[in-house]
């Protein structure tokens, strides 16, 4: 389980979040939505430690990780998996090699034992035979799975996802995300997505946290998200014609 | 100042939560590769050229029949082991290898690769940027020494070929008043240049921000700031060791 608690975060003077609380659960598909600009990225950097909130704290299983040293950051921050939007694969490696290496850099496993995580990994998010491929040669859904086997090669206990369907089409983006709901189940994850793709939301938000102008302003689930009462969500939720319809219903 | 400031904490980042020997023996590896294979055809036509010229240019200066026509390769030598082959081929060091660094790790940052590194709980900065200090402070003074045997033979070939001084006048001018320590300061200064130029050109690139665009700048100003360090340091070696 991740709590946040009063988490706030300015650049410049600016205030871009202010005083974020909530509980992610564990084995449960987490989503922070919101529109373009809300705070939803600056939210997750805050949580992962690539950004230091100006206050409040992030706990992993009661740890407090804002506040924690450099060597306890670092330990937590080896049970962490991260999905990032433009995948982040390293591009002087191939497939293999980019799953690989959180397995290299910070496990002493015996090489065999490596390649067959790696390829169980692979498997696992419907790669096969595409090891020896470079990361620049693959198309962007394929980079998303890489990504993903990365993210989950070493085991990991909180797996983040920043806007998975990101440059996706329609029919990859519900692969990817269910997928990750998949695996979250699996694994028994506390799995964190910050998205505002309206099919993940309905389709693999167990809990959803929205997020308007850098404030909470609502939290529940896929089944309660249509009648939440709240304006601002709804404008958000209700912004097609499709969705607008389902609102009729 | 502050960027200097900030300067001095991205070296001590380099130090601490480091990885395993291993890791980096490996990673130097790779980079003493990419930095030396890479550069040696560029500073073996460099060097040479400019070893040719330099004994033209020398010939062509020493009109008075006073002055012995070894003196040439004396003066070839000195500018060779003294300048041209440490602080010039440190401004093309800078040009070729410093810009690469800064592109590929200001790439790095903006496709979030950095980002990737941090939340596996690798110290990024360690693990990208020390292994290619080391590799240029092992790299460039071996490519310093190639360069200056380059560069003298360019002029002896130059020099013997075209007639200015026979083969025997080059090897006596080579020989004539050398002094050990040039060979020592040439190396030290080139340790210092590799370090200033991997460190700044790694500083640069580490903390850029935005897009295709920002990486080209922080690449042009890795280039700039390099060889300014390198000039000032040159200065003050000079000053310091001679």
């Amino acid at each position: 389980m991740i709590k946040i608690k009063n988490i706030s975060k300015s650049f410049n003077g600016k205030s871009v979040l202010h005083s974020i609380s909530g509980e992610f659960d564990k084995g449960k598909t987490n989503l922070i939505i919101g529109a373009s600009g809300t705070g939803k990225s600056v939210l997750l950097k805050c949580i992962v430690g690539l950004s230091q909130p100006d206050t409040g704290n992030a706990f992993y299983d009661l740890r407090n990780f804002t506040e924690a040293d450099k060597e306890v950051k670092s330990e937590i921050r080896r049970e962490i998996g991260m999905l990032f939007q433009g995948s982040a694969l390293f591009d002087s490696k191939n497939v293999e090699e980019n799953v690989m290496f959180p397995l290299n850099v910070l496990t002493k496993m015996p090489p065999d034992e490596k390649l067959d995580r790696v390829n169980f990994c692979l498997k696992r998010v419907g790669l096969e035979n595409v090891n020896k491929k470079m990361a620049s040669e693959i198309s962007g859904g394929m980079k998303k799975r890489v990504g993903i086997a990365r993210a989950i090669v070493n085991n990991p206990n909180y797996l983040f996802c920043d806007e998975p369907n990101s440059g996706l089409d329609p029919q990859t983006s519900i692969l990817i995300d269910e997928l990750i709901h998949e695996i979250t189940h699996e694994f028994n994850i506390t799995t964190l997505v910050v998205t505002h793709d309206m099919n993940s939301v309905l389709g693999i938000g167990e809990k959803i946290m929205f997020l308007y102008k850098g404030d909470k302003l609502w939290e529940g689930s896929n089944d309660d998200i249509t009648h939440s009462g709240v304006k601002e969500l709804d404008d958000f939720v209700f912004i097609n014609k499709v969705m607008k319809g389902l609102k009729g219903k | 100042m502050k960027e200097f400031g900030r300067y001095l904490l991205f070296l001590q980042s380099l130090v601490v939560r480091r990885e395993t020997f291993i890791t980096y023996y490996r990673l130097v590896i790779e980079e003493c590769m990419q930095i030396g294979v890479k550069s040696i055809s560029l500073f073996v036509l460099v060097s040479t050229f400019m070893g040719a010229v330099t004994t033209v240019q020398t010939a062509f200066n020493l009109v008075t029949p006073l002055v012995a026509r070894y003196v040439i390769a004396q003066v070839v030598r000195e500018m060779t082991v003294l300048e041209l082959a440490p602080t010039i081929m440190a401004i093309i060091f800078a040009g070729k290898i410093g810009s690469s660094m800064a592109g590929g790790i200001g790439t790095m940052r903006i496709t979030e690769q950095i980002d990737a590194l941090e939340v596996m709980g690798i110290n990024s900065s360690s693990y990208l940027v020390l292994p290619k200090i080391i590799a240029s402070m092992i790299m460039y003074p071996m490519l310093v020494i190639f360069a200056g045997v380059c560069s003298i033979f360019g002029g002896y070939l130059v020099g013997t070929l075209t007639g200015i001084l026979t083969p025997t006048e080059f090897i006596q001018g080579l020989r004539s008043l050398f002094n050990e320590f040039t060979i020592t300061f040439a190396l030290i200064k080139s340790f210092v240049f590799a370090f200033l130029i991997g460190s700044i050109s790694c500083f640069k690139g580490y903390y850029t921000q935005g897009g295709a665009l920002e990486v080209g700048i922080a690449s042009t100003e890795a280039v700039t700031s390099s060889v300014i360090a390198v000039l000032l340091a040159d200065y003050f070696l000079a000053n310091l060791l001679l």
